[in-house]
């Protein structure tokens, strides 16, 4: 699939946006793509960031070990019932769903999977738009499934910023594709300028 | 956006209904999986809207209970979590040994396999024969499902892994028969369990227990109910009692966060403070 890479109008347009959130959804090849994104964003974020990567199921993952090292975010497993926090970055448990509730805390959940997935990044996605409607940022990365697709439509119908890898930069084109068939993103980027937007809507914020 | 506005309006309106009319309270339930599980239900139900629903719902007991099985989420498995089961064979069954007999409630039993997996605990720690257990849930048709004790045998192969981590002494298979495409359950491993109807949202406590397991029950729930079902927990355990949640739960977050102190924080097992 080709597209065309968003103008620097429109990236200018989305850096004016006052955004309260960020979520992010990733799968094969998400780990690299994950830290491109996130490198550089200090301490003081002014937002929370929260990810869904999908990992097998069945061992508690140490995304948030691995990312912490690597971050200056401070980054963490997001608890059932724990309220979002500015400057931190919070990872899906694996095996569990994580949702935003609309008085803006998580909620875990055991549902069946959706997408075959369980983190789903299509949950975290529609929830976070109920929360958040247009001061959140949506953002889909490299994947080798459907994940997602039907979140970015949900967000970009409540109105948040939604943002997708170009294809042609995915490590696996496949999930940034399927959404891209679904829906026309405010953004089409690749990794290094969600990058500087990330870091300029953290001073717009 | 009105349609949203009007959509909460009408999930609002769906939850009281149901409150009034089958007292079954999901008004305090977390609010971004109730609402996936009734535009679940509008699909099965063939409804274009909540208030559709609710219609259906209130002159139709029988929707409601098809209503009632999309709202509950049953799924579990056996020994799911291995290391908790292993924590509550080391840490604190030697401890449940010192009484001379035992009262167990599994809060939220869903179709059973946790039921299941605790009493061949018990039974190969010699605590069975003692102890009374108490399984509930809010939907009869799961518990109906739980005394029957027939799992699909390609699950019960697959947790077979858990129960030999979770310290398991013989055989999975010496606790099933298999038929077709079923493991029935041994029906003798749950002669002193009582499956009771009992909700933590509407019901009060019933007896004074030694230990409780309630598992992925919680995350279910806004803070206000967890702290409910806590507050019942806490009530029903005996000086000392021990609580078992699920892997990602936690009491941090509860005002009975310093009533219990953790046995193992890492498998989720508490003891009253």
């Amino acid at each position: 699939m080709r597209v065309a890479i968003s103008t620097p109008e429109a990236v200018e347009a989305a850096a004016a946006r006052r955004i309260e959130a960020v979520v992010l959804g990733a799968s094969a090849g998400g780990f690299e793509a994950l830290m491109g994104v996130l490198k550089g964003l200090p301490s003081t974020y002014p937002m929370p960031l929260a990810v869904v990567l999908h990992l097998p199921e069945g061992h508690d993952s140490k995304l948030a070990e691995l990312f912490g090292y690597r971050l200056a975010l401070k980054v963490r497993e997001a608890r059932d019932k724990e309220s979002l926090q500015a400057g931190t970055l919070y990872f899906a448990p694996s095996g569990y769903h994580l949702s935003i509730e609309t008085d803006r805390s998580f909620s875990l959940s055991c549902e069946e999977r959706v997408n075959y997935a369980r983190p789903a990044i299509d949950i975290l996605f529609s929830s976070a738009a109920d929360a958040y409607g247009k001061s959140l940022a949506g953002i889909l990365l490299t994947g080798a499934n459907y994940d997602g697709a039907a979140g970015m439509s949900g967000m970009q119908v409540a109105g948040a910023l939604t943002i997708v890898q170009d294809p042609a930069t995915a490590e696996v084109s496949t999930m940034p594709e399927a959404a891209l068939r679904r829906m026309t993103p405010d953004l089409i980027l690749p990794l290094a300028q969600i990058n500087s937007l990330l870091q300029r809507l953290g001073q717009t914020s | 956006m009105p349609q949203a506005a009007a959509a909460d309006i009408e999930m609002r309106l769906l939850l009281e209904a149901v409150y009034a009319k089958y007292s079954h309270d999901f008004r305090d339930y977390s609010g971004a999986s109730l609402k996936r599980r009734v535009q679940h239900a509008l699909l099965q139900l063939d409804c274009a809207t909540i208030s559709e629903l609710q219609s259906k719902v209130l002159h139709d007991p029988h929707t409601f209970q098809q209503l009632l099985q999309i709202l509950t989420i049953p799924f579990t498995e056996m020994f799911r979590d291995p290391g908790y089961w292993l924590a509550l064979r080391q840490q604190v069954v030697p401890l449940l040994r010192t009484y001379p007999s035992l009262k167990v409630w599994v809060a939220g039993c869903a179709t059973g396999e946790e039921v299941f997996s605790l009493a061949i605990l018990l039974q190969e720690e010699g605590l069975l024969e003692r102890t009374m257990i108490y399984a509930t849930d809010i939907n009869p048709v799961v518990l109906e499902k739980a005394r029957q004790g027939i799992f699909a045998i390609n699950a019960v192969r697959q947790h077979t892994a858990n129960y030999q981590n979770a310290g398991g002494k013989r055989a999975f298979s010496d606790y099933y028969s298999a038929a077709y495409n079923a493991a029935r359950f041994d029906p003798d491993l749950i002669r002193n369990v009582t499956f009771a109807d009992h909700s933590l949202a509407t019901d009060t406590v019933f007896s004074e227990t030694h230990f409780i397991s309630c598992r992925n029950v919680l995350i279910y729930f806004n803070r206000a109910l967890q702290d409910r079902a806590f507050g019942l927990f806490h009530e029903s355990l005996c000086h000392r009692g021990f609580l078992g949640l699920g892997s990602k739960e936690s009491l941090d977050f509860s005002r009975f966060a310093d009533q219990f102190e953790p046995v193992s924080r890492r498998d989720r097992l508490f003891r009253k403070a």
